[in-house]
């Protein structure tokens, strides 16, 4: 989905509040939030990109004005309600407030589920990113979709998040670290000397046009 | 939200709503709070930049071995013992005088826990995430590294399944010093690509 958490290129978040070193957790409750997560996880063992989705399906608002570790108790709280594990009311009812959660699951599972493990493409391909904008999980980040990139490191064939997040099983497809340069992505807001890999599925890349 | 109707008001405070949560998966038996704080510590003591080091100092004096990190990352780090959790599909990539690697995850926070550890604040947040893949040279300007103009920068984005760890250049003037020595000035910064040593 084209959702708040695909930061890649937007405007407007200052500059980085960078620190050398940093405690893990800043206040106990983040630890908490991190203990129920690997708690959730290590118990239901939900795909990483239902992980994730649970995280993205937030509402923008709430994403961003949030602590990271609030993501992640929104995350396990959401997938709990869906589990059927809780309510929200009853979330709501312990908390004493209101407990926000996620937006619903939108996926689709594509048409096609069969496993690839052989590559279509080889170092040095280029390669046209699919510009399809699905409204589910995926690993393609908005700004690489629809562009021209070349295939620099194949890294074996995975489960793809895309199928797995939205109940699809583990369906693999080969994965491309791909090439793109500043000026492709960025146009004249881009650098000449710099580049960007980024790491995509087979499924999401197709012959340039 | 799931449920948009009658919900109250108010919101509940973060550290309500992890009480909450919490409480419903402990009486349900789900989660064993004390079993996990043993996880949590594990996090806490033994994962950090301090095992990244020590896979940066070892490629510095070996050369066999820096080959070998290069050419298979995930098996040439659990040669040094660590792996686990995001560390399953390691890629390390060296910084040489021409090109400047840079770790970024711009969908979530996908970094490599068992030699990093857990992320910093800043590597999550939108600032880094949004800039890294747009202006790196920028950025890490403002960050206080400056990359010479001929050097590429090379940002990877951790979008799928490898996790990145940045192989810094070794400094000038460390001929002298151990294996020990060198992993004590390796930074977690320039495991990133944040910082150049």
């Amino acid at each position: 989905m084209d959702g708040v958490h695909d930061l890649g290129g937007l405007d407007g978040f200052g500059p980085v509040e960078h620190a050398t070193s940093e405690p893990l957790f800043d206040e106990d409750w983040e630890r908490r939030a991190f203990r129920l997560m690997i708690g959730w996880i290590a118990a239901q063992n939900p795909s990483g990109g239902r992980f994730r989705h649970s995280i993205e399906r937030m509402a923008p608002e709430h994403y961003l004005s949030s602590p990271y570790y609030e993501h992640w108790l929104t995350g396990a709280a959401t997938m709990a309600v869906e589990a059927g594990v809780t309510t929200q009311d009853e979330l709501d009812r312990r908390a004493g407030g209101h407990f926000p959660l996620s937006h619903p699951d939108r996926g689709v599972l594509p048409d096609d589920l069969t496993p690839r493990t052989t590559p279509r493409f080889a170092v040095g391909d280029e390669v046209r990113v699919r510009q399809w904008h699905p409204p589910g999980h995926t690993r393609a980040p908005r700004y690489v979709q629809g562009r021209r990139g070349t295939v620099v490191r194949i890294d074996g064939a995975h489960s793809i998040d895309d199928i797995e997040a939205h109940g699809g099983g583990s369906v693999a497809d080969p994965v491309y670290s791909v090439r793109f340069t500043s000026r492709e992505l960025w146009g004249e807001a881009g650098a000449d000397g710099d580049v960007m890999h980024v790491d995509l599925f087979e499924r999401y890349l197709e012959e340039p046009r | 939200m799931t449920t948009d109707h009658h919900h109250p008001a108010e919101l509940a405070p973060v550290e309500a709503r992890v009480a909450a949560i919490e409480s419903v998966l402990v009486e349900k038996g789900i989660i064993d709070t004390d079993a996990l704080d043993a996880i949590v510590q594990h996090f806490e003591t033994n994962l950090g930049p301090m095992n990244g080091a020590k896979v940066v100092a070892r490629a510095w004096t070996d050369p066999a071995y820096k080959e070998r990190l290069l050419s298979d990352g995930t098996a040439a780090i659990k040669e040094l013992g660590f792996e686990g959790p995001e560390g399953e599909y390691m890629v390390v990539v060296e910084n040489t005088p021409k090109v400047h690697n840079l770790v970024v995850c711009t969908l979530c926070s996908c970094y490599p826990w068992p030699t990093l550890g857990l992320p910093p604040k800043w590597y999550k947040a939108p600032a880094y995430r949004s800039r890294a893949i747009r202006e790196p040279r920028k950025l890490l300007a403002e960050m206080g590294t400056d990359i010479p103009a001929d050097v590429e920068i090379r940002v990877q984005d951790s979008s799928a399944e490898a996790r990145y760890l940045v192989l810094p250049m070794r400094p000038e003037g460390t001929d002298d010093m151990s294996e020990e020595q060198l992993a004590a000035i390796v930074t977690r910064d320039s495991m990133i690509g944040v910082q150049r040593l």
